[in-house]
C-alpha cells in the first residue's frame, strides 16, 4: 500500500521539456477577444432589470462626531427608494471620506440630488495626517519592541566605514481603474446575489453572511472580470454590505454602488508609508556586518508593522526600532508585495551609499555580500550577471555623480528582491465530456494575470487537447472554492490544482481505453489528440473516440492543492537595473531603460509572465516618480483624489523596457512559483539608486518629485558617510 | 448645520453640466422652450427628460434623458454599451474613448444631447464580419491588456491614430495614446501593438 501510494504520488509532477507542448511557451491569453471587443464584462458593467443607483455620503471631516443626521428630506424624494444611515449620532469618525449614509434611487443623477438632501451635522475634532516625523506626532507614535540579532554594537565598532542615511516612500494608493464595488440583489426571502469586484470570489459570501443575517450558503457571487485590485479587493467592503441593505429595503431590486473615483482613491485603499534612518557597517573591502534602523510611517488608524529589514540580506548583526504613527490619513490595504517595496528601498539604498562611501560599484558590492542571501544566493549571482549583460553595466556606469557637462545627468541603479509565492489552497473541478469537450469549474478569480489562460494551458497540455477544447470557468463561488488571489498565490494554486485534475482524469479514461488498445492503462499516453501506446503508437484512438466511450456520462475528477507532488514551492528571486537622466536645472526625472531578471521557478505562459514584469516595472516607475495620497496638514483631506494629480505613469514615462525570464531545469524542478509581486518590489530602489548615481546625492523619499530632487541637490542629499 | 458633499469647489460638474446643457444649441428633438438671454433666443432642453436619438455603430438608438446625462452614461446605463468604461470620470484617463465622427473624445466629457446627429464609434463597433478590426487582433497577439479595464479605450484611441497617421512614429504614440492610462502596465504591449497593426493595415 505504502508502495503503491509512492508510485502515485511520483506522478504528480509537471510533464519533461519535450512533453511540454504549451506550458512555457508565448500563448496568447484566451480571455483576449472578449476585452478588446469591449464584450467582456466587469462588475461595472453588470445591468440588471429594475437595477437602482446607490451612492454613499461621506463624511468630509477627518476627524469628528455627528451630533445630527436627518435623512427625512432624502426619503420624501421621487425616485428615492432607500436611505440607510451608516453612522448614528455620537459616533466617531476617524478619517475624511468615511461613510455616513447610502442611498438607492431610481437613477445616479437623482442619487446624487437625494445625498445631497440629507443633513448632517458634524463636531470637528483634532485631526493628525502627518506621518514624516515621529517627533512631531506626540501621542499618536505605537512603538514596537526593538529587535536585535547578534552584536551590533560591537560590530559597529570594528566596522571600517559606517554610512548613515535617510530614507523613504510616500503613502499611495491603488487607483485600481476599477473602481471598488458591487451590485447586489436580495432574492425572495433569503437568497442574495452578490456581483462583486473582487479578488476572493469564494470568500466574499463567508464575509456578508454574519453582517446580512443569512446563510453563506445562500449567497451566490459572481463575477466575469476584474478591473484591478493590486490587494485592494477582498472583502465586501461596508458599501457592499449596505447594497445588499438597500436592495432588501427596495423590495429585492438590484443595487450597484460603484465607488467615485475620489472615494476610491481616499478609502478603498492605500500602501502604508515608511520611512527609516538606516546605518550600515562595512569592512574596508565591502563586507557589510552591521546594521541599525529606526523606522517609522502610517497605514492610518492601525499601526504599522515592521519591515522585513535588512531586506533579502540576513546581515549577521542588527537593531530595529520601528514605530506606527496613528493618523486619520485612511485605511491602508494589501498593496502588490505589502511592505517588500519599502523594505527593499530602505536596504538597497542605504548599501548603495555604502558602495558610493567606498567608492565601490554597487554591483560588486551587492555580489561581495550575496552569500547573505542565503539558499537563493546562487540564483541571484547568476540574475545579475545577465542583468549586468543587459544594462551593459560594466562598461557604462561611473562612480556617484556624473562628471559630464550640461544640466542632464545619467545615473545607473541596481536592486535585488525576493517573495514567497507558494500555490494557495485551492479545488477544481474537470471534467470530461463525451462529445471531448473539456471544462474545468472552480471559484478563482483573473485579475489580468493570465490565471484562465494559465489553467487552460495545463489542462490541454495534460490531456493533450488542444487549448480551444478547455473551457475555464471562474468566477462563481458555486464552482469549487480557490483561495483568494493575493501574494502571488494564484497561479501555483490554479495550476497545480488544474494539473492533478487532469492526470487524475486521465487515469480514469485510460482504464477504459486500456482494453481497447490491448494495453494495460500505464501503459497508455495523451499526445496530440490521441490516447496510445507509450512503446507502440500505432496503436492509439483519436481524444473524441475514446471520450465517447464514456458511455454518455461525463467524468469529472476533482483536482486539489496543496495536494501529493512538489508542483508549487516557495521563493522567487529578482534583480532590477534603472537607467536614468536627471535634468538638474528642473529635477526632472526620466527613465531611459530598466532590466528585469526574475526566476518564478516552472513558466507556464511565457507571454503572460513578461507581461507581469512588465507592467511591475511599469507600476514601479509610477510610484518611484510621480504617485503619492498627498494629506493636507490643515484639513486632513487628501489633496489629490483624482487621477488628474494622482499621476500614474503613461505611455511616455517608461523609456525602454528588458525583461529576462529564468528558465532551464534548475527553476522548472522547483514547480510553480507566484509572480504578480516580485518585479514591482525592486523599481523604486533601483530607481532611487540610479538617480543618485546621475546627481552625486541622494533624494531620500520617494516618489523622486522634481521639487525633492531639487531640494536634495541643495541640501547635498539626506545620507552622510563617515569613514 | 451644514449640507454635506464632498465634491472639490462650489460647483460640481453635474450642476455645472445642467447649466452648460441648458444654454446650448443643440438639435431640435422635442418642442423646447426658448427663453431669451442677454439679447439672443435660446432653446432649452430638460430639467426633465427629453427624447433623444443617436447613431452608435451605424445603429439608430433612442432614449429619453435628462440634458445632464453624459454620452458615456447614456452607453452604459441605457444601450447596455458598457465597452466603454468609466474610471476617472473627469476627462483625464482616457477609457471612456469613443469616436464621434471619427474623431476620439472621452464620452465622460460630451452630453449625450450634444452627441446626436454624430456618428458615435464604440469598441463594440470595430469588429466587422464577425472579425476582429486588425488593431484587436495585434493587442491580443502582443499581450497589450492585462485586466482589461483601460483596453477598449486604448483601442478605439489607436484606431483613431492610425485612421490619422497609417504610419506613426514613437513622437505620435505619446500624442495620439497620451491621453489613456493604464495601471496594470500594458504599454509595453501596447508600443508593439500598434506598430503591429499599423504593419498589417499597410498589408505587410
Amino acid at each position: 500500500m505504502a508502495e503503491r501510494n509512492a508510485m502515485e504520488m511520483a506522478e504528480y509532477k509537471w510533464p519533461e521539456p519535450e512533453r511540454r507542448r504549451l506550458i512555457g511557451k508565448r500563448i496568447s491569453r484566451v480571455d483576449g477577444p472578449e476585452k478588446v471587443t469591449g464584450r467582456a464584462k466587469y462588475t461595472y458593467d453588470v445591468n440588471r432589470p429594475g437595477m437602482l443607483a446607490g451612492k454613499v455620503l461621506r463624511c468630509p471631516h477627518a476627524h469628528a462626531r455627528i451630533v445630527r443626521l436627518d435623512t427625512s428630506a432624502a426619503e420624501k424624494m421621487p425616485g428615492v427608494k432607500a436611505v440607510l444611515p451608516l453612522k448614528k449620532v455620537g459616533d466617531e469618525i476617524l478619517w475624511a471620506g468615511d461613510e455616513v449614509v447610502a442611498v438607492a434611487a431610481v437613477d445616479e443623477p437623482t442619487a446624487e440630488d437625494a445625498i445631497r438632501a440629507i443633513v448632517v451635522e458634524y463636531e470637528k475634532l483634532p485631526h493628525f495626517v502627518l506621518d514624516t516625523d515621529p517627533k512631531a506626532a506626540g501621542e499618536r507614535v505605537r512603538p514596537t519592541a526593538e529587535q536585535v540579532e547578534g552584536d551590533p554594537d560591537a560590530a559597529f565598532r570594528e566596522a571600517e566605514v559606517v554610512v548613515e542615511g535617510l530614507y523613504g516612500a510616500s503613502l499611495i494608493t491603488h487607483c485600481c481603474l476599477e473602481a471598488h464595488g458591487a451590485v447586489v440583489e436580495w432574492e425572495g426571502e433569503n437568497n442574495v446575489l452578490v456581483h462583486v469586484s473582487t479578488q476572493a470570489v469564494s470568500g466574499i459570501a463567508g464575509q456578508m453572511a454574519g453582517p446580512l443575517g443569512v446563510p453563506a450558503g445562500n449567497i451566490r457571487v459572481k463575477q466575469d472580470h476584474i478591473g484591478g485590485g493590486f490587494g485592494s479587493k477582498f472583502g465586501p467592503d461596508s458599501w457592499g454590505i449596505a447594497a445588499a441593505q438597500l436592495s432588501k429595503m427596495a423590495g429585492g431590486r438590484p443595487v450597484k454602488i460603484m465607488l467615485e473615483r475620489d472615494a476610491e482613491l481616499m478609502v478603498a485603499g492605500a500602501r502604508p508609508s515608511y520611512y527609516g534612518r538606516v546605518r550600515v557597517g562595512a569592512k574596508r573591502d565591502g563586507t557589510v556586518i552591521a546594521w541599525e534602523s529606526e523606522t517609522w510611517g502610517t497605514g492610518g488608524i492601525p499601526p504599522t508593522s515592521p519591515l522585513p529589514l535588512p531586506y533579502v540580506l540576513r546581515i549577521p548583526n542588527q537593531r530595529k526600532r520601528h514605530v506606527a504613527i496613528v493618523t486619520n490619513s485612511g485605511p491602508a490595504r494589501a498593496w502588490r508585495a505589502p511592505l517588500h517595496p519599502q523594505a527593499c528601498l530602505l536596504t538597497m539604498a542605504a548599501l548603495d551609499d555604502l558602495a558610493a562611501a567606498l567608492r565601490m560599484d554597487p554591483l560588486d558590492l551587492l555580489l561581495k555580500n550575496i552569500e547573505l542571501a542565503g539558499e537563493r544566493a546562487d540564483v541571484y549571482r547568476e540574475e545579475l550577471q545577465i542583468a549586468a549583460e543587459l544594462m551593459e553595466w560594466k562598461k557604462r556606469w561611473h562612480p556617484r555623480g556624473d562628471p559630464s557637462p550640461g544640466p542632464v545627468k545619467r545615473g545607473l541603479g541596481v536592486s535585488i528582491h525576493t517573495w514567497p509565492g507558494r500555490g494557495h489552497a485551492c479545488r477544481c473541478d474537470l471534467t470530461i465530456h463525451p462529445d471531448g469537450s473539456v471544462e474545468v469549474k472552480l471559484g478563482s478569480q483573473d485579475l489580468g494575470t493570465g490565471t484562465r489562460t494559465a489553467i487552460a494551458i495545463v489542462v490541454a497540455d495534460t490531456l493533450g487537447i488542444p487549448l480551444e477544447a478547455v473551457r475555464v470557468r471562474i468566477g462563481d463561488n458555486q464552482y469549487p472554492p480557490a483561495g483568494g488571489s493575493g501574494g502571488s498565490t494564484t497561479i501555483g494554486g490554479v495550476s497545480s490544482a488544474a494539473r492533478r485534475a487532469a492526470l487524475d482524469a486521465l487515469d480514469q479514461l485510460f482504464a477504459r481505453i486500456a482494453p481497447l488498445l490491448n494495453a494495460s492503462p500505464d501503459q497508455l499516453e495523451a499526445w496530440e489528440g490521441r490516447i496510445r501506446v507509450k512503446e507502440d503508437p500505432s496503436r492509439s484512438i483519436a481524444w473524441e473516440q475514446a471520450c465517447a466511450r464514456l458511455d454518455g456520462m461525463p467524468l469529472t475528477v476533482r483536482g486539489e492543492n496543496p495536494g501529493p507532488g512538489e508542483l508549487t514551492t516557495a521563493g522567487a528571486a529578482g534583480v532590477q537595473m534603472a537607467d536614468v537622466s536627471v535634468d538638474i536645472e528642473t529635477g526632472i526625472v526620466r527613465i531611459n531603460k530598466m532590466v528585469a531578471v526574475q526566476d518564478c521557478g516552472l513558466i507556464i505562459n511565457m507571454k503572460t509572465a513578461e507581461s507581469q514584469c512588465y507592467g511591475a516595472m511599469i507600476m514601479g516607475i509610477s510610484y518611484a516618480l510621480y504617485e503619492e495620497k498627498i494629506m493636507d496638514p490643515a484639513t486632513g483631506r487628501m489633496l489629490n483624489p483624482n487621477m488628474e494629480f494622482y499621476k500614474l505613469a503613461g505611455l511616455a514615462d517608461i523609456g525602454e523596457l528588458v525583461v529576462h525570464m529564468m528558465t532551464g531545469e534548475k527553476y522548472d524542478r522547483r514547480g510553480v512559483i507566484g509572480l504578480g509581486e516580485p518585479p514591482v518590489i525592486s523599481p523604486g530602489a533601483a530607481i532611487s539608486n540610479a538617480v543618485a548615481n546621475a546627481i552625486g546625492v541622494r533624494v531620500p523619499f520617494l516618489p523622486l518629485t522634481p521639487e525633492r530632487v531639487l531640494e536634495a541637490l541643495a541640501k547635498k542629499g539626506g545620507s552622510h558617510a563617515r569613514v | 448645520m451644514e449640507k454635506q458633499r464632498l465634491k472639490t469647489g462650489s460647483l460640481s460638474r453635474r450642476d455645472f453640466l445642467k447649466v452648460s446643457g441648458i444654454t446650448l444649441t443643440v438639435p431640435l428633438v422635442v418642442g423646447p422652450r426658448v427663453l431669451k438671454v442677454a439679447g439672443a433666443e435660446v432653446k432649452v432642453f430638460g430639467p426633465g427628460k427629453v427624447p433623444m436619438t443617436f447613431t452608435i455603430n451605424g445603429k439608430t438608438y433612442r432614449a429619453e434623458l435628462e440634458p445632464r446625462v453624459t454620452l458615456l452614461d447614456a452607453l452604459r446605463n441605457e444601450f447596455d454599451l458598457t465597452g466603454a468604461k468609466r474610471v476617472c470620470d473627469r476627462g483625464t484617463c482616457g477609457a471612456c474613448t469613443v469616436l464621434l465622427d471619427g474623431k476620439p473624445v472621452y464620452a465622460c466629457s460630451v452630453l449625450a444631447i450634444e452627441a446626436q446627429g454624430k456618428a458615435i464609434t464604440t469598441v463594440e463597433g470595430l469588429m466587422q464580419d464577425g472579425k476582429l478590426h486588425p488593431i484587436q487582433q495585434a493587442f491580443i497577439e502582443n499581450d497589450a491588456l492585462q485586466c482589461g479595464f483601460c483596453t477598449p479605450g486604448f483601442v478605439v484611441a489607436c484606431k483613431a491614430l492610425l485612421d490619422r497617421i497609417p504610419n506613426p512614429t514613437p513622437e505620435d504614440l505619446v500624442v495620439g495614446l497620451g491621453g489613456n492610462l493604464c495601471r496594470c502596465g500594458t504599454y509595453v504591449g501596447i508600443r508593439a501593438a500598434i506598430a503591429e497593426a499599423a504593419r498589417m493595415q499597410r498589408g505587410g
